[in-house]
């Protein structure tokens, strides 16, 4: 459903991402896992045109952006409003309660009538779990309870499939739980799914494949019971070592 | 000197009666030059220089050349000439090129494109001053540029600006004095009007005074009050 065909990245002289091909099918589940550096959030954030890639092509429905062809904003932004992403830091809006900030794309983007997207915006939050925050402003819920509103923003906009940066990395150990729950229904309700994450038991449980990346390329990838218990790298196995 | 001044105002019943009666009658009139212009010229010039700023802000962040230099030069050169000889410029000097401007509209553009200039230095600083993370969101959601700036990216640099935007604001309340000079009859100019008559220049000038800072304490109640309500959402 999603495909990624040699895509680069270069950031002045580094050279991020080196030829990267990837394929995911409707309803997967796919955690990336790697070392800091390894260019698993730059590969997110290109599936998202957060970054533009030097070359590649990246297609999505019938939707596909060749990158080294010239490419304008529209067809950026329509490729966005395919894709949801969700943030590390949140990155939600201060100046809104968590139901303005759910409501915000399908308004503004979508142009949806304010009742109708209200209306969804409510039933999205209840579904993470937030019923009765939803007049809160971002500054008045704790790290988990944000990240679950920046899950429903992005679901608000009815994404092909979610991109999930390190979601649960800035928040206190026991707020981690609850974001990932919410996560794990997600993909049990088939939603397609990307996750760079370190939750390696989150990876385990959910995921339908684990990819392994490092300087810029897919070292390995395969069923997560594969590679948490026979990855075939050396590299993987070092990985793997340091951070159990 | 001083002490002349008061001990004539306090021994002399006449004298005394004199300032009270030219304060009362002179009133009216710098109220009318401060309701009429100086208070009209000061909320025109002000959204017009608002709208100046904003678009040059925007330039300068701008990945456009040509755009950059623009508001490069417009701003350094404001801020680089004395706002006086600008007016003169624009009211004595351009009718020798055949362009003449009424004093009121002459006072309009000069302090607008002052204005313009020195809020958008703080316009871009409240821009810059929005994390990245705020574009990114919106983006994300498959906004357009000038969707996340409306939406995202000035409601939250406004509560930014502010405080320098009040300052801005204040001090042009007392800037539009100068105007008096290219013939607006503002406040400043009544007063000078009404002393040049009867030669009580320490009173109307003390008069017209106290008149500007009552203007810029109720502004600066107004400013208190659009704080407030921008920071409704932010950790106290």
């Amino acid at each position: 459903m999603i495909s990624v065909q040699g895509l680069y990245k270069t950031f002045g002289d580094l050279e991020v991402l080196k030829g990267i091909d990837l394929q995911i099918d409707k309803g997967k589940v796919v955690v990336i896992i790697g070392p800091s550096g390894s260019g698993k959030t730059t590969l997110l954030r290109c599936l998202n045109v957060l970054e533009t890639p030097t070359k590649g092509i990246i297609s999505l429905g019938d939707k596909k952006l060749d990158f080294s062809k010239k490419i304008t904003k529209q067809e950026i932004s329509e490729f966005r409003r395919l894709t949801g992403m969700v943030f590390q830091n949140y990155n939600l809006f201060p100046h809104m309660t968590a139901l303005e900030n759910v409501m915000e794309g399908p308004v503004t983007v979508k142009g949806e009538a304010k009742e109708k997207a209200r209306k969804k915006a409510e039933e999205l939050l209840a579904k993470v779990g937030l019923a009765d925050k939803i007049n809160l402003y971002p500054f008045q819920l704790s790290g988990g309870q944000q990240q679950r509103v920046g899950i429903a923003r992005a679901l608000a906009m009815e994404p092909e499939i979610m991109l999930f940066d390190e979601p649960t990395s800035a928040l206190d150990p026991e707020l981690v739980g609850e974001v990932l729950k919410v996560m794990k229904d997600l993909a049990n309700e088939g939603m397609t799914m990307v996750v760079v994450t370190h939750e390696m038991r989150f990876a385990r449980e959910v995921a339908d494949e684990v990819i392994f990346m490092d300087h810029g390329v897919i070292i390995e990838r395969g069923m997560p019971e594969q590679i948490f218990t026979i990855p075939k790298h050396e590299r993987t196995k070092q990985f793997l070592q340091l951070i159990q | 000197m001083v002490k002349m001044y008061l001990n004539n105002v306090f021994t002399d019943p006449e004298r005394l009666e004199r300032l009270i009666n030219i304060a009362q009658s002179s009133l009216l009139p710098l109220v009318k030059g401060a309701l009429f212009y100086t208070i009209p010229l000061t909320l025109i010039t002000f959204s017009i220089g608002l709208v100046l700023a904003i678009l040059t802000a925007l330039a300068r962040l701008s990945n456009m050349n040509l755009l950059q230099i623009i508001a490069r030069v417009y701003v350094s050169a404001i801020r680089g000439t004395p706002l006086l000889v600008q007016l003169f410029i624009i009211f004595y000097g351009l009718p020798t090129v055949g362009i003449t401007i009424d004093p009121f509209p002459a006072a309009v553009i000069g302090f607008s494109l002052n204005v313009g200039a020195y809020a958008s230095e703080i316009i871009r600083a409240a821009i810059l001053s929005i994390p990245k993370g705020q574009w990114e969101a919106a983006y994300s959601l498959g906004m357009s540029y000038a969707q996340a700036l409306k939406r995202i990216i000035l409601p939250q640099a406004s509560r930014v600006s502010v405080p320098p935007l009040s300052n801005t604001f204040i001090s042009l309340v007392k800037d539009t004095s100068l105007a008096s000079l290219i013939l607006v009859s503002e406040m400043f100019r009544k007063a000078q009007e009404i002393a040049a008559t009867n030669y009580e220049f320490l009173l109307l000038y003390t008069e017209a005074a106290l008149i500007y800072w009552i203007i810029c304490f109720l502004l600066s109640i107004v400013q208190a009050g659009i704080e407030h309500r921008l920071n409704r959402y932010i950790v106290r």
